[in-house]
């Protein structure tokens, strides 16, 4: 417990990190004053425009104000969309969040039987099979796979919609092309795992005791072997949050990524402060449930 | 009589080309507790684990004759065996601390094999195996059901793999080298258990050991292992008292025993290492070392009988002689 | 100390029987080799310039469907660019920026790393919360805030994609310079009196190297996979630069009627990636037959 305590005072530090960063990081391109009034802004109308973003303010009073108000949630307001920063991500949230546990579970449903089966079969056709499977996955680019997608089962065979929210469907292709970036780690990982508990003592043991061979692979040896891939499962939810401004766009979803796309291209600053840090937020979380269901599912490393 | 196991010119090889047991035969009679003996490498787990059908991807058995209480094992499917297995025939192993499932209870792990083999309520399971483990001496075992295998230490840990085998009642225990890996006062209990288990259960016991002591203290029959043959094979008073076969005859020499040994003399070894035994190998595997080999050695070797229920593998005649040093 | 799940060191993969994984590795060289010539000389040998539009020709298909034009043997593209052209000089642009990207990451990375890993305490306290904070930025999402405010350029994309990408490097170069800093060769150097640059450059990096020459493979092909996604979002390599991501953006609004737009720079990128995650692999397992010393 001592440990899940130290890890979440090192996550909340983090969270300031990149609270910094990304504050730094939209003061990059210069005088946001001149970015907000636009092109065609006079001098004149820069000024106001300074004083009204408060961006007239010393940098690190801006700072800490942010930072304040970060910590109670409060955003700020969007400076293109009426309404407030934290209101615009709670809307879209849902939809992210959505699209990363179908991803996931998609991705999950497919890892942990090739996983099991390439493990069962080591050396043998199948199991080069997975590992080419696994290796094409990790080589093709998650965008053009989703554009592939859009034309055989959108267009040709028009099985499901191509863009946009609304029914379940709309879920399925972002969330398939959203599995394969995590397939190829999840199956490998599964694999290996099943390897080497399958070649443990335990596993003769049970074989020992006249076991059942389903019993031995799913009850004892899937046991053992799962306990790393869960924990990665959820590093992985994290990646695919982090990363779902591409799938998002793609396929035109409105989710906090597709947020994150807008923003940057309009030079919305607040948002983009804010998208980030919710982000890595949900990664800091992700990985501190990652080294909790470690914890719970290893009964070595419970306390006594 | 008929034995419960019987194994007959026993082979073993992986991948088709190390021959790890090459024509092993014993019998293990009922209500007896029979040793296979010998240094590491000779075939003996092989054998043991061959004789349970638990031979690792590759191994390959083939057995003129390998009948358990009549049942002949070599005619029987995987599935088959894995009712028999944990059932009526029991295996323990040397690593005690690898060798229980450490995601699961203890309790849960012994439980399975009684619903597994005879059915049953979860519930009369975990109370067998309570009742178990307290045959065993194990201490609190009620405590110990739901507690799990890194909480206990090694001793505990193997009685708890000797209660677990004990689950179904089996006839034959096969134990490989279950004291090896603990301490020499942890080892003594457990041998002490494993007589009393014979006393009391009538269990049979096919024990794997490298240590002489343990077959003196414990064994009814031995047999002696060397390259993947038995070489020797007799009671075990008889062994200690007339040794045969020339590999015995070292190793027995090489072991201190209070009222045999004489003081000023060295102790004995044995020149040389153990062969590898590539196919197609012929004759006696220990005439690299033996100082009593001749031509006929690298050929076939006849099996030689000195008294009832002893026999060896060797050229030389029964009751021979030592050659005098020059 | 038990790190988190999240930083602990990649696994080696599967080491496939040695016939088949050695035949693999043969394969990856043989796909890098055959991209780094067609970037050095590709565009000497086609004959069309990549640059010059025709718009009299425009998305003509490739030789082997019809319509197709001589002189275009991957047809054209929406403004009648030689499409093979293109694709020629899009792979010197991948692999230029794979390149450099794997040397400034690799340089942040393995620094940080090593340092981490030889001094433990209080410095590895501190390269491991960077680890973390690098961990929990959303690369894609920073990458393209950083290109979207200050413009884009092939400069600045290596530039942000190497302050980005140096994280397995750290990973790697800390794990394997912890298991070497207690070899006695290490020891013997110090009671030798030798300085501490000299420890770590001359005694420890040889011995890490070619655990971070595995890395080094997959980061490139991950930067690849990178700057194609932001160039196909528009925030990468500026056009008329035919990097490859930028190729499919372009041809995603001609796509459902010539597929082959999208096709084959998407094939052309996958086969390279996949190429350089076979030469990594055959480099891992070359490295599993000999332990780390």
């Amino acid at each position: 417990m001592r440990l899940i305590a130290r890890r979440l005072a090192i996550g909340v530090l983090v969270a300031f990190t990149v609270m910094t960063l990304a504050f730094l990081l939209t003061r990059l391109s210069g005088d946001l004053a001149v970015s907000i009034a636009g092109p065609s802004a006079t001098q004149a109308d820069v000024e106001i425009v300074r004083k009204a973003y408060g961006l007239d303010r010393p940098l690190y009073v801006q700072f800490f104000a942010w930072i304040g108000r970060a910590m109670v949630g409060d955003f700020g307001q969007s400076y293109f969309f009426k309404d407030s920063v934290a209101n615009l991500i709670l809307k879209r949230l849902p939809i992210t969040v959505t699209l990363g546990l179908v991803g996931l579970s998609l991705a999950l449903i497919v890892s942990i039987p090739l996983g099991i089966l390439a493990a069962l079969r080591e050396n043998t056709w199948i199991d080069r099979g997975v590992t080419l499977f696994t290796m094409v996955g990790q080589a093709v680019p998650s965008f053009w796979l989703a554009l592939i997608l859009m034309i055989v089962l959108g267009l040709q065979l028009g099985l499901l919609p191509i863009s946009g929210t609304g029914t379940w469907q709309h879920f399925v292709m972002p969330g398939i092309v959203l599995a394969f970036t995590a397939i190829p780690a999840l199956t490998r990982l599964t694999r290996s795992g099943m390897i080497e508990a399958m070649a443990s003592d335990y596993i003769r043991t049970a074989r020992a005791k006249g076991l059942s061979r389903a019993r031995i692979i799913f009850k004892h040896a899937l046991r053992n072997a799962a306990i790393p891939v869960v924990s990665i499962a959820a590093v992985q939810l994290g990646f695919m949050l982090g990363g779902s401004i591409v799938i998002e766009t793609v396929f035109a979803l409105h989710g906090v990524g597709y947020l994150g796309w807008e923003s940057i291209a309009k030079n919305d600053f607040p948002v983009v402060q804010a998208v980030v840090l919710v982000l890595a937020v949900f990664y800091i979380g992700l990985t501190l449930l990652a080294d909790i269901l470690n914890a719970l599912l290893d009964p070595r490393l419970r306390n006594g | 009589m008929s034995a419960l196991l019987e194994v007959e010119g026993l082979e073993v090889s992986f991948g088709g080309r190390t021959a790890a047991v090459r024509g092993a035969s014993f019998r293990v009679e009922k209500g007896e507790t029979h040793c296979l003996v010998g240094e590491s490498g000779c075939g003996k787990s092989v054998t043991a684990l061959a004789v349970m059908s638990l031979l690792a991807r590759g191994g390959q058995r083939s057995a003129k004759k390998m009948s358990f209480a009549g049942t002949d094992l070599t005619a029987l499917s995987d599935r088959e065996m894995a009712r028999l297995r944990g059932n009526r025939m029991a295996m323990i192993f040397q690593e005690p601390m690898t060798s229980l499932n450490p995601a699961f209870t203890i309790g849960s792990q012994m439980a399975e094999v009684l619903t597994r083999h005879k059915g049953g309520s979860r519930a009369a399971a975990l109370d067998r195996a309570a009742e178990l483990m307290g045959r065993v001496g194990i201490t609190a075992p009620g405590m110990r059901l739901g507690q799990f295998p890194h909480q206990l230490s090694g001793g505990l840990r193997q009685r708890v793999m000797i209660a677990m085998a004990l689950m179904c009642d089996p006839e034959l225990l096969i134990a490989d080298e279950p004291t090896t890996a603990l301490d020499v006062t942890v080892q003594a209990q457990i041998l002490r258990l494993l007589a009393s288990l014979k006393r009391d259960l009538g269990l049979s016991i096919l024990l794997i050991t490298h240590d002489l002591g343990i077959v003196a203290r414990i064994a009814d029959h031995v047999s002696v292992m060397y390259a993947g043959e038995v070489v020797e094979r007799a009671t075990t008073a008889e062994l200690f008292r007339a040794p045969q076969h020339p590999y015995t005859r070292g190793l027995l020499s090489c072991v201190p025993v209070p009222g045999r040994v004489q003081r000023d003399r060295p102790l004995g070894s044995i020149p040389g290492v153990v062969p590898a035994i590539g196919p197609g190998f012929a004759g006696c595997a220990f005439r690299s070392r033996c100082t009593h080999a001749v031509e006929t050695c690298a050929r076939e070797i006849p099996r030689r009988q000195a008294g009832e229920a002893h026999d060896y593998l060797c050229r030389l005649e029964p009751d021979w002689a030592e050659l005098q040093p020059a | 100390m038990s790190e988190p799940i999240a930083i602990q060191a990649p696994q080696p993969s599967s080491a496939g029987s040695s016939r088949l994984g050695s035949a693999a590795f043969a394969i990856g060289i043989a796909i890098v080799a055959l991209v780094v010539v067609a970037a050095l000389i590709g565009n000497a040998l086609v004959p069309a310039d990549p640059f010059t539009q025709d718009l009299g020709n425009r998305l003509k298909p490739p030789f082997w469907m019809e319509g197709s034009e001589a002189g275009h043997l991957l047809g054209t593209d929406q403004l009648g660019r030689d499409y093979l052209a293109r694709l020629v000089y899009g792979a010197r642009i991948s692999l230029l920026i794979g390149i450099m990207t794997v040397i400034t990451s690799g340089l942040i990375g393995i620094t940080l790393g090593v340092l981490g890993g030889f001094f433990g305490g209080r410095v590895d306290d501190v390269v491991l919360f960077a680890i973390t904070t690098r961990l929990s930025i959303p690369v894609v999402l920073v990458a393209l805030a950083v290109v979207g405010l200050m413009g884009s350029g092939l400069g600045l994309v290596v530039a942000t994609l190497g302050l980005l990408l140096w994280d397995r490097f750290a990973v790697v170069a800390r794990s394997t310079t912890m298991q070497v800093r207690n070899h006695d060769y290490v020891s013997a150097a110090w009671c030798a009196g030798a300085s501490m640059p000299h420890i770590l450059i001359r005694e420890i990096l040889p011995n890490i190297a070619s655990h971070l020459a595995v890395v080094a493979t997959l980061e490139m092909a991950l930067a690849i996979l990178l700057e194609a996604a932001l160039s196909f979002l528009g925030l990468g390599v500026p056009p008329p630069l035919p990097s490859w991501g930028l190729m499919i953006a372009e041809g995603k609004d001609y796509m459902f009627f010539s597929p082959w737009v999208i096709m084959i720079p998407g094939v052309a990128l996958a086969v390279l990636v996949l190429g350089i995650n076979l030469v990594g692999d055959g480099l891992r397992n070359l490295l599993g037959a000999e332990r780390l010393r």
